[in-house]
């Protein structure tokens, strides 16, 4: 470790701090429909989006419709994103011409990118043509991040709204986030990424001659565009296999920079949204605290790993750290940092490969998914299952005096609790489920990349991603296989739907109740006992979920590597 | 609950076409306006010719060249379509080893490329990341410690002198951004390149 690798870490978090502000009081402003700096340009789009949809935008609903309409939205993205990749060949676009995708991998791929997974079971330039990355995947980049933050903007009303029956109009929501905070960003984005280098062309794969005279098939495309919603909406699927280690998904280290940056801005944003929609920031930056501390215990961790290195490389006399499936422009400290942000947000892009990190360096990102991608989290999805967990640890502290809990003027009751622990307990039943039979079941097995406990970790980090909708991967395990597509599917699907859905419910019984005004009784949620209450509850909750599995992976791995073992 | 139909099928058709038509193809045609050559993908140029791109690591294996970092890329075996064969800086097919920290086969890897650089040159440490594969198989630089490492290597295959070899690569170092972010690197094929160039001299 070094002082200008921590500097590095030091900047982003700042950064990323000072842009909650302002970006969480313009997406408040958007959310509230009111007037914004591009409303002139946007709003004449946006009635006409509604008019030829016939959607009444002051019409609310109720939270059983939202969610209906938010699921119906979801099964035409899977028909649009199977379709496309059934009928590649024939279609336009295609200059690589790469021929239909097999009915499991257009399967897997269509549910992996409607639940904002994005796993790559598809080896972007090697698989999918143009269209493909245009019209299946960048469209659902954008709108599963805007389905996220709808929901979230619709869970924040639940707390913010006293007796009411609906929580927002969910096209509305969707439209608004699409129109004035992803697509305005995204533009300018883009053009960033351009500049470093990143692609932006319809033209075939370039065809080169290197200077030892060999044929090289360069593969280009409308890159630039694909890679600024993949980071800015917590996708993370890749234009090119190998992500944003690929020069161009991620030529610069200025780029790799911005890139880290547009994954948490959003998701950090929303807490300051929560917090004025509730009529008090500090609420919103006690959570955003919850959430740096689990952070920075883990960027700590994987830095650590990373740098010392490997008993193997240090026994050869290799200093400098972990480079194996690390970029050189990158190093030991942006890899480690974008590994833990990528898996803190449910980004799951990745510019290192986490296969061939070290056992600690790599366990601290399969906890960060294992926790529910809570700390920033998915754009909405870390929001909502931050305020699950929040509603558990007022319950337990509620427990402990005897009082019936409160969180910011809300009664909590059984109802709430009861979906809030249906929602985290589905999680694990997925991950730990699914990695039991990956294990034992022969045609599982043979997909492992690796010998001895790193093959089981290889599982367990993909039914992990899939599960928390991450979509990195330890990425020698080979999962285009049916049997991996089909139960990464169903982990990507549950994982996704089977947190919605509970969560929505909340929403609809909090929005219905009286706000009750704070009295000398009410358990502060702005102050240092609050957070570590919270901070306490997920590590704990966390712990006793996964703490056996990971020792059967990466932990007892690290010790296999100290005592120079290799399998 | 019939009135949201409408709206699934026509604002879900609307926002794709909107962001999946609309936006990547305004965006190719802007940013190709105005940053050309980055557009198209670095691409360099040599007598006419297309000999790499400015981003994309290709394979060195003659002496005379700096070599850069070891590429775990793999191609479709062309005997058998199931099965893959190594085929090192395919651009077309980017990837890593993907091998773990207590990996045999890595473990033989290194020790076998340790020991080869070591009697190549015996009054260096080994950098680490010449005997480490990249994440994407594609990786354009070295560091700088890499560069230097392999300069007598290189002035002896091309009869130059040391120092000349080695002010090549100081100037070809790029430092971190702003003296913060990032490592610095030296990329292989603009190296490789000004070498040629002052060997025509």
């Amino acid at each position: 470790m070094t002082m200008i690798g921590w500097l590095q870490i030091i900047l982003y978090c700042v950064i990323v701090v000072a842009l909650t502000k302002p970006l969480g009081w313009y997406m408040t402003r958007v959310f509230n429909g009111e007037r914004t700096l591009l409303s002139p340009v946007l709003r004449p789009i946006e009635a006409g989006i509604y008019w030829i949809s016939g959607v009444d935008e002051r019409r609310e609903q109720h939270w059983l419709t939202y969610t209906v309409a938010m699921l119906l939205f979801h099964v035409g993205g899977f028909l649009i994103i199977y379709g496309v990749m059934r009928l590649q060949a024939v279609l336009p676009f295609n200059p690589a011409g790469q021929s239909a995708v097999a009915e499991d991998l257009s399967f897997n791929t269509a549910i992996s990118f409607i639940t904002n997974t994005n796993w790559q079971n598809y080896g972007g330039e090697s698989t999918i043509s143009y269209l493909v990355q245009m019209l299946g995947l960048t469209h659902q980049n954008f709108l599963s991040a805007a389905t996220g933050i709808a929901l979230a903007v619709a869970l924040i009303r639940g707390f913010s709204r006293a007796s009411m029956r609906t929580v927002g109009n969910f096209w509305v929501d969707v439209t608004r986030t699409t129109l004035y905070v992803l697509l305005p960003i995204c533009v300018v984005y883009t053009l960033f990424l351009v500049w470093q280098g990143i692609p932006q062309t319809l033209g075939d794969y370039v065809e080169a001659t290197t200077l030892e005279g060999a044929k090289q098939t360069i593969a280009v495309g409308p890159v630039a565009s694909q890679v600024a919603i993949k980071m800015l909406g917590t996708n993370g699927g890749g234009f090119f296999n190998a992500n944003a280690a690929h020069p161009f998904e991620n030529p610069t280290a200025l780029s790799n920079f911005v890139q880290m940056l547009s994954i948490f801005t959003l998701g950090a944003a929303l807490t300051n949204v929560f917090g004025r929609m509730v009529g008090n920031q500090r609420q919103g930056f006690a959570i955003l605290a919850v959430m740096g501390v689990l952070f920075v215990a883990g960027v700590a961790v994987t830095y650590w790993a990373e740098a010392s290195g490997t008993s193997t490389l240090q026994a050869l006399g290799l200093t400098g750290g972990n480079m194996e499936g690390k970029e050189v422009r990158f190093g030991i400290v942006a890899s480690s940092l974008f590994a833990v942000i990528t898996t803190a947000a449910s980004c799951g892009a990745v510019n290192a490969m986490h296969d061939s990190f070290t056992a600690l360096g790599g366990m601290i990102p399969l906890i960060n998914m294992q926790l529910g991608e809570i700390i920033i989290g998915g754009v909405g999805a870390g929001l909502y299952g931050m305020l699950l967990f929040v509603v558990l640890a007022i319950f337990v502290a509620g427990l402990m005096v005897g009082r019936t809990p409160e969180y910011v003027g809300k009664k909590i009751e059984a109802r709430e609790v009861k979906m809030a622990m249906l929602a985290i307990l589905v999680l694990p039943l997925m991950y730990l489920g699914w990695t039991a039979v990956g294990v034992v079941y022969p045609a599982a097995v043979a997909s492992m990349a690796n010998a001895g406990p790193h093959g089981f970790t290889e599982v367990l980090y993909a039914f992990t991603s899939a599960t928390g909708n991450n979509g990195s991967a330890f990425a020698g395990l080979t999962g285009n296989t049916l049997f991996y597509n089909l139960t990464l599917a169903s982990a990507m699907f549950v994982g996704r739907f089977f947190m919605i859905v509970p969560a929505m419910a909340i929403v609809g019984s909090l929005a219905a109740k009286k706000s009750i005004p704070p009295s000398a009784g009410t358990f502060p949620t702005t102050g240092g006992l609050f957070v570590g209450l919270v901070v306490g509850v997920i590590l704990i909750i966390g712990g006793l979920t996964f703490f056996p599995a990971l020792a059967l992976g990466p932990i007892v791995e690290h010790l296999a590597m100290n005592a120079a073992q290799v399998f | 609950m019939l009135r949201e139909i409408r709206p699934a099928i026509v604002l879900l058709l609307v926002l794709t076409a909107i962001t999946g038509i609309a936006y990547p193809l305004a965006m190719t045609a802007i940013a190709g306006a105005i940053f050309p050559a980055q557009a198209q993908g670095s691409l360099i140029e040599k007598d006419g010719k297309v000999v790499g791109s400015a981003l994309i690591g290709q394979e060195f294996k003659d002496d005379k060249y700096f070599h850069g970092r070891l590429s775990a890329t793999l191609a479709p075996d062309p005997n058998d379509s199931t099965k893959t064969v190594s085929a090192p800086y395919n651009a077309a097919n980017s990837g890593g080893s993907n091998l773990g920290p207590t990996s045999k086969a890595l473990a033989d890897r290194l020790k076998e490329d340790v020991d080869e650089l070591k009697a190549e040159n015996p009054n260096a440490a080994v950098p680490v990341d010449l005997v480490t594969t990249s994440a994407s198989g594609l990786d354009p630089d070295i560091s700088p410690e890499a560069a230097q490492f392999q300069v007598p290597r290189v002035a002896k295959a091309r009869n130059m002198p040391e120092d000349a070899v080695k002010q090549l690569v100081a100037s070809n170092v790029q430092g971190r951004f702003l003296g913060l972010l990032g490592e610095p690197h030296v990329n292989v094929l603009a190296l490789n390149l000004a070498l040629d160039r002052a060997a025509a001299k």
